[in-house]
Protein backbone atom coordinates (compact mmCIF):
# COMPACT_ATOMS: atom_id res chain seq x y z
CA UNK A 1 0.00 0.00 0.00
CA UNK A 2 2.81 2.41 0.80
CA UNK A 3 4.80 1.33 -2.25
CA UNK A 4 3.62 4.37 -4.19
CA UNK A 5 5.84 7.19 -5.25
CA UNK A 6 6.09 9.70 -2.42
CA UNK A 7 4.98 12.62 -4.59
CA UNK A 8 1.85 10.86 -5.76
CA UNK A 9 -1.36 11.63 -3.90
CA UNK A 10 -2.16 8.51 -1.90
CA UNK A 11 -5.80 7.66 -1.31
CA UNK A 12 -6.24 5.77 1.96
CA UNK A 13 -8.94 3.13 1.59
CA UNK A 14 -12.09 3.10 3.79
CA UNK A 15 -10.99 -0.33 5.07
CA UNK A 16 -7.96 1.26 6.74
CA UNK A 17 -10.19 3.92 8.29
CA UNK A 18 -12.56 1.23 9.61
CA UNK A 19 -9.70 -0.73 11.18
CA UNK A 20 -8.39 2.43 12.85
CA UNK A 21 -11.90 3.35 14.08
CA UNK A 22 -12.22 -0.12 15.63
CA UNK A 23 -8.78 0.16 17.24
CA UNK A 24 -9.67 3.58 18.70
CA UNK A 25 -12.95 2.28 20.12
CA UNK A 26 -11.20 -0.76 21.62
CA UNK A 27 -8.57 1.59 23.08
CA UNK A 28 -11.32 3.70 24.68
CA UNK A 29 -12.93 0.60 26.20
CA UNK A 30 -9.57 -0.64 27.52
CA UNK A 31 -8.67 2.70 29.08
CA UNK A 32 -12.07 2.92 30.85
CA UNK A 33 -11.69 -0.67 32.06
CA UNK A 34 -8.12 -0.02 33.26
CA UNK A 35 -9.30 2.97 35.29
CA UNK A 36 -11.48 0.63 37.39
CA UNK A 37 -8.46 -1.51 38.34
CA UNK A 38 -6.38 -0.12 41.19
CA UNK A 39 -2.77 -0.08 40.01
CA UNK A 40 -1.58 2.78 42.21
CA UNK A 41 0.84 5.11 40.42
CA UNK A 42 0.59 2.96 37.29
CA UNK A 43 -2.99 4.13 36.58
CA UNK A 44 -2.08 7.49 35.03
CA UNK A 45 0.90 5.96 33.21
CA UNK A 46 -1.23 3.27 31.59
CA UNK A 47 -3.96 5.80 30.74
CA UNK A 48 -1.38 8.07 29.08
CA UNK A 49 0.24 5.14 27.25
CA UNK A 50 -3.12 4.13 25.75
CA UNK A 51 -3.90 7.78 24.87
CA UNK A 52 -0.51 8.14 23.14
CA UNK A 53 -1.13 4.94 21.15
CA UNK A 54 -4.53 6.23 20.04
CA UNK A 55 -3.05 9.62 19.12
CA UNK A 56 -0.32 7.96 17.02
CA UNK A 57 -2.97 5.95 15.14
CA UNK A 58 -4.96 9.13 14.42
CA UNK A 59 -1.85 11.02 13.27
CA UNK A 60 -0.52 8.22 11.06
CA UNK A 61 -3.75 7.13 9.37
CA UNK A 62 -6.58 9.67 9.79
CA UNK A 63 -4.11 12.54 9.29
CA UNK A 64 -2.26 10.66 6.53
CA UNK A 65 1.22 11.26 7.95
CA UNK A 66 2.21 7.67 7.09
CA UNK A 67 1.54 8.52 3.43
CA UNK A 68 2.88 12.10 3.49
CA UNK A 69 6.02 13.71 2.14
CA UNK A 70 9.28 13.57 4.09
CA UNK A 71 8.85 17.28 4.82
CA UNK A 72 5.57 16.65 6.65
CA UNK A 73 7.00 13.67 8.54
CA UNK A 74 10.04 15.68 9.61
CA UNK A 75 7.87 18.64 10.64
CA UNK A 76 5.55 16.49 12.76
CA UNK A 77 8.46 14.57 14.29
CA UNK A 78 10.43 17.72 15.13
CA UNK A 79 7.32 19.34 16.60
CA UNK A 80 6.51 16.39 18.84
CA UNK A 81 10.16 16.16 19.90
CA UNK A 82 10.24 19.85 20.88
CA UNK A 83 6.91 19.43 22.68
CA UNK A 84 8.27 16.50 24.71
CA UNK A 85 11.39 18.47 25.65
CA UNK A 86 9.33 21.45 26.84
CA UNK A 87 6.82 19.39 28.82
CA UNK A 88 9.34 16.77 30.00
CA UNK A 89 11.90 19.26 31.27
CA UNK A 90 9.24 21.38 33.00
CA UNK A 91 7.75 18.36 34.76
CA UNK A 92 11.21 17.01 35.67
CA UNK A 93 12.04 20.37 37.25
CA UNK A 94 8.84 20.62 39.30
CA UNK A 95 8.71 16.96 40.34
CA UNK A 96 12.27 17.01 41.74
CA UNK A 97 11.62 19.93 44.09
CA UNK A 98 10.28 19.86 47.63
CA UNK A 99 6.55 20.18 47.11
CA UNK A 100 4.96 23.40 48.24
CA UNK A 101 8.19 24.86 49.59
CA UNK A 102 9.31 27.14 46.78
CA UNK B 1 -0.79 45.41 -18.82
CA UNK B 2 2.59 46.44 -17.44
CA UNK B 3 5.88 45.60 -19.11
CA UNK B 4 7.04 43.27 -16.37
CA UNK B 5 3.86 41.20 -16.71
CA UNK B 6 4.40 40.90 -20.44
CA UNK B 7 7.98 39.74 -19.93
CA UNK B 8 6.94 37.21 -17.29
CA UNK B 9 4.19 35.90 -19.51
CA UNK B 10 6.34 35.56 -22.60
CA UNK B 11 8.94 33.70 -20.55
CA UNK B 12 6.43 31.07 -19.50
CA UNK B 13 3.70 31.58 -22.04
CA UNK B 14 2.85 27.93 -22.51
CA UNK B 15 2.76 26.87 -18.88
CA UNK B 16 0.80 29.91 -17.81
CA UNK B 17 -2.48 28.71 -19.21
CA UNK B 18 -1.89 25.05 -18.51
CA UNK B 19 -2.83 25.05 -14.85
CA UNK B 20 -6.21 24.46 -13.20
CA UNK B 21 -8.09 27.61 -12.10
CA UNK B 22 -7.57 26.86 -8.40
CA UNK B 23 -3.77 26.85 -8.71
CA UNK B 24 -2.28 30.11 -7.47
CA UNK B 25 0.09 31.82 -9.87
CA UNK B 26 3.07 31.79 -7.52
CA UNK B 27 3.16 27.98 -7.42
CA UNK B 28 4.87 26.02 -10.15
CA UNK B 29 2.63 22.96 -9.88
CA UNK B 30 -0.55 22.02 -8.07
CA UNK B 31 1.43 19.44 -6.09
CA UNK B 32 3.74 22.17 -4.84
CA UNK B 33 0.70 24.24 -3.80
CA UNK B 34 -0.87 21.30 -1.97
CA UNK B 35 2.40 20.42 -0.20
CA UNK B 36 2.84 24.04 0.89
CA UNK B 37 -0.69 24.34 2.33
CA UNK B 38 -0.35 20.96 4.04
CA UNK B 39 2.98 22.04 5.56
CA UNK B 40 1.44 25.33 6.75
CA UNK B 41 -1.51 23.51 8.31
CA UNK B 42 0.87 21.26 10.25
CA UNK B 43 2.85 24.27 11.48
CA UNK B 44 -0.40 25.80 12.74
CA UNK B 45 -1.36 22.53 14.45
CA UNK B 46 2.06 22.37 16.13
CA UNK B 47 1.47 25.80 17.68
CA UNK B 48 -1.88 24.43 18.88
CA UNK B 49 -0.15 21.39 20.37
CA UNK B 50 2.22 23.71 22.27
CA UNK B 51 -0.75 25.76 23.48
CA UNK B 52 -2.68 22.79 24.84
CA UNK B 53 0.59 21.30 26.12
CA UNK B 54 0.94 24.27 28.47
CA UNK B 55 -2.51 23.58 29.92
CA UNK B 56 -1.78 19.85 30.29
CA UNK B 57 1.52 20.61 32.03
CA UNK B 58 -0.14 23.01 34.46
CA UNK B 59 -2.77 20.37 35.19
CA UNK B 60 -0.18 17.64 35.88
CA UNK B 61 1.89 19.89 38.15
CA UNK B 62 -1.07 21.05 40.24
CA UNK B 63 -2.51 17.55 40.35
CA UNK B 64 0.70 16.37 42.01
CA UNK B 65 0.78 19.34 44.32
CA UNK B 66 -2.85 19.23 45.52
CA UNK B 67 -3.41 15.54 44.89
CA UNK B 68 -6.28 14.91 47.40
CA UNK B 69 -8.22 17.93 46.13
CA UNK B 70 -7.78 16.91 42.50
CA UNK B 71 -8.85 13.32 43.18
CA UNK B 72 -11.98 14.39 45.08
CA UNK B 73 -12.88 17.06 42.52
CA UNK B 74 -12.46 14.69 39.55
CA UNK B 75 -15.00 12.35 41.18
CA UNK B 76 -17.57 15.00 40.30
CA UNK B 77 -17.17 14.11 36.61
CA UNK B 78 -19.40 11.38 35.21
CA UNK B 79 -17.46 8.70 33.30
CA UNK B 80 -20.64 7.81 31.38
CA UNK B 81 -20.89 11.28 29.78
CA UNK B 82 -17.14 11.45 29.21
CA UNK B 83 -17.08 8.00 27.62
CA UNK B 84 -20.09 8.77 25.41
CA UNK B 85 -18.43 11.99 24.26
CA UNK B 86 -15.25 10.08 23.43
CA UNK B 87 -17.37 7.70 21.35
CA UNK B 88 -19.03 10.62 19.51
CA UNK B 89 -15.75 12.40 18.80
CA UNK B 90 -13.89 9.31 17.58
CA UNK B 91 -16.85 8.50 15.32
CA UNK B 92 -16.82 12.06 13.99
CA UNK B 93 -13.12 11.70 13.17
CA UNK B 94 -13.98 8.56 11.21
CA UNK B 95 -16.79 10.28 9.27
CA UNK B 96 -14.42 13.19 8.55
CA UNK B 97 -11.75 10.79 7.24
CA UNK B 98 -14.43 9.17 5.08
CA UNK B 99 -15.41 12.65 3.85
CA UNK B 100 -11.85 13.21 2.64
CA UNK B 101 -12.00 9.83 0.89
CA UNK B 102 -15.30 10.80 -0.81
CA UNK B 103 -13.71 14.08 -1.98
CA UNK B 104 -10.67 12.18 -3.30
CA UNK B 105 -12.86 9.73 -5.20
CA UNK B 106 -15.23 12.54 -6.32
CA UNK B 107 -18.40 11.27 -4.65
CA UNK B 108 -20.41 14.42 -4.04
CA UNK B 109 -23.40 12.96 -2.18
CA UNK B 110 -21.08 10.83 -0.05
CA UNK B 111 -19.02 13.88 0.85
CA UNK B 112 -22.11 15.88 1.85
CA UNK B 113 -23.38 12.95 3.95
CA UNK B 114 -20.02 12.56 5.73
CA UNK B 115 -19.77 16.29 6.46
CA UNK B 116 -23.35 16.36 7.80
CA UNK B 117 -22.63 13.32 10.03
CA UNK B 118 -19.45 14.98 11.32
CA UNK B 119 -21.45 18.16 11.96
CA UNK B 120 -24.19 16.28 13.87
CA UNK B 121 -21.71 14.26 15.95
CA UNK B 122 -19.85 17.47 16.81
CA UNK B 123 -23.09 19.13 17.92
CA UNK B 124 -23.93 16.03 19.99
CA UNK B 125 -20.57 16.36 21.74
CA UNK B 126 -21.26 20.00 22.62
CA UNK B 127 -24.79 19.11 23.78
CA UNK B 128 -23.41 16.56 26.25
CA UNK B 129 -20.73 19.02 27.35
CA UNK B 130 -23.44 21.59 28.10
CA UNK B 131 -25.31 19.01 30.24
CA UNK B 132 -22.11 18.50 32.22
CA UNK B 133 -21.43 22.24 32.51
CA UNK B 134 -25.00 22.82 33.69
CA UNK B 135 -24.53 20.31 36.50
CA UNK B 136 -21.38 22.17 37.60
CA UNK B 137 -23.40 25.38 37.62
CA UNK B 138 -26.13 23.85 39.78
CA UNK B 139 -23.62 22.46 42.29
CA UNK B 140 -21.66 25.75 42.52
CA UNK B 141 -18.56 24.16 41.03
CA UNK B 142 -17.75 27.00 38.65
CA UNK B 143 -14.61 28.77 39.93
CA UNK B 144 -15.10 32.41 40.81
CA UNK B 145 -18.91 32.28 40.61
CA UNK B 146 -20.21 31.50 44.10
CA UNK B 147 -17.86 28.52 44.23
CA UNK B 148 -18.77 26.13 47.05
CA UNK B 149 -16.48 23.53 48.61
CA UNK B 150 -19.38 21.82 50.35
CA UNK B 151 -19.11 18.61 48.27
CA UNK B 152 -15.49 18.24 49.43
CA UNK B 153 -15.52 19.57 53.00
CA UNK B 154 -18.67 17.54 53.70
CA UNK B 155 -18.77 14.72 51.07
CA UNK B 156 -21.80 13.01 52.60
CA UNK B 157 -23.97 16.03 51.69
CA UNK B 158 -23.33 15.15 48.01
CA UNK B 159 -25.13 11.78 48.22
CA UNK B 160 -24.92 10.80 44.53
CA UNK B 161 -21.13 11.10 44.33
CA UNK B 162 -20.60 9.84 47.88
CA UNK B 163 -22.37 6.55 47.15
CA UNK B 164 -19.95 5.87 44.30
CA UNK B 165 -16.64 6.94 45.81
CA UNK B 166 -17.03 7.26 49.62
CA UNK B 167 -14.55 10.12 49.70
CA UNK B 168 -13.27 11.29 53.09
CA UNK B 169 -13.81 14.94 54.02
CA UNK B 170 -10.97 17.26 53.02
CA UNK B 171 -9.48 19.82 55.40
CA UNK B 172 -10.79 23.33 54.56
CA UNK B 173 -7.52 24.52 52.96
CA UNK B 174 -7.25 21.40 50.76
CA UNK B 175 -10.98 21.57 49.92
CA UNK B 176 -10.40 25.15 48.70
CA UNK B 177 -7.90 23.83 46.14
CA UNK B 178 -10.68 21.94 44.33
CA UNK B 179 -11.47 25.34 42.81
CA UNK B 180 -8.14 25.10 40.97
CA UNK B 181 -9.14 21.71 39.56
CA UNK B 182 -12.36 23.18 38.21
CA UNK B 183 -10.51 26.21 36.87
CA UNK B 184 -8.23 23.91 34.86
CA UNK B 185 -11.18 21.68 33.93
CA UNK B 186 -13.09 24.63 32.45
CA UNK B 187 -9.97 26.12 30.84
CA UNK B 188 -9.06 22.84 29.11
CA UNK B 189 -12.52 21.57 28.13
CA UNK B 190 -13.61 25.16 27.36
CA UNK B 191 -10.72 25.75 24.95
CA UNK B 192 -11.43 22.35 23.44
CA UNK B 193 -15.13 23.21 23.09
CA UNK B 194 -14.22 26.54 21.46
CA UNK B 195 -12.18 24.61 18.89
CA UNK B 196 -15.21 22.37 18.32
CA UNK B 197 -17.50 25.39 17.81
CA UNK B 198 -15.10 26.89 15.26
CA UNK B 199 -14.84 23.50 13.54
CA UNK B 200 -18.62 23.09 13.41
CA UNK B 201 -19.01 26.56 11.88
CA UNK B 202 -16.46 25.68 9.18
CA UNK B 203 -18.26 22.35 8.63
CA UNK B 204 -21.54 24.22 7.98
CA UNK B 205 -19.72 26.38 5.43
CA UNK B 206 -18.23 23.29 3.76
CA UNK B 207 -21.60 21.50 3.62
CA UNK B 208 -23.08 24.44 1.68
CA UNK B 209 -20.11 24.53 -0.69
CA UNK B 210 -19.99 20.74 -1.13
CA UNK B 211 -23.68 20.74 -2.10
CA UNK B 212 -22.80 23.27 -4.79
CA UNK B 213 -20.20 20.87 -6.16
CA UNK B 214 -17.01 22.11 -4.50
CA UNK B 215 -14.18 19.78 -3.37
CA UNK B 216 -15.24 16.92 -5.66
CA UNK B 217 -13.66 18.58 -8.73
CA UNK B 218 -10.14 17.46 -7.83
CA UNK B 219 -9.41 20.46 -5.62
CA UNK B 220 -9.92 19.19 -2.09
CA UNK B 221 -7.10 20.90 -0.18
CA UNK B 222 -9.62 22.74 2.02
CA UNK B 223 -11.41 19.53 3.07
CA UNK B 224 -8.09 17.73 3.65
CA UNK B 225 -6.65 20.49 5.80
CA UNK B 226 -9.88 20.95 7.72
CA UNK B 227 -9.75 17.18 8.34
CA UNK B 228 -6.30 17.65 9.93
CA UNK B 229 -7.77 20.31 12.25
CA UNK B 230 -10.73 18.12 13.19
CA UNK B 231 -8.52 15.11 13.94
CA UNK B 232 -6.27 17.34 16.05
CA UNK B 233 -9.28 18.39 18.14
CA UNK B 234 -10.06 14.68 18.51
CA UNK B 235 -6.51 13.99 19.74
CA UNK B 236 -6.80 16.73 22.39
CA UNK B 237 -9.94 15.02 23.70
CA UNK B 238 -8.19 11.61 23.62
CA UNK B 239 -5.82 13.06 26.26
CA UNK B 240 -8.38 15.17 28.15
CA UNK B 241 -10.72 12.26 28.79
CA UNK B 242 -8.32 9.98 30.73
CA UNK B 243 -6.55 12.86 32.50
CA UNK B 244 -9.70 14.58 33.76
CA UNK B 245 -12.15 11.69 34.15
CA UNK B 246 -10.25 8.45 34.59
CA UNK B 247 -6.89 8.55 36.36
CA UNK B 248 -8.20 9.58 39.80
CA UNK B 249 -10.77 6.90 40.42
CA UNK B 250 -8.78 5.57 43.39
Amino acid sequence: MSEHNEQEHHIVSPKVYLVILTALLVGTAVTIWASFVDMGPLNPIIALAIACTKAVLVVLFFMHVKYSTKLTKLTVGAGVFTFLILVGMTLADYFTRAWGRW
Amino acid sequence: MSDSTVIAQSAAADEHHAHPPYQRHHFETIDQQNDATNFAMWLFLLTEIMFFGGLFTAYLIYRNWYYPAFVAASHQLDIFWGGLNTLLLISSSFTMAMGVWCAETRKQSGLVLCLVLTFVLGLGFLGIKSIEYHEKWEKHHIPGLHFSTQSFADPESDTEVFEKYHDKALAPDMAAHTELYFFLYFAMTGMHALHMIIGIAILAFMIVRARAGAYTNGHLAFVENFGLYWHFVDIVWIFLFPLLYLISRH
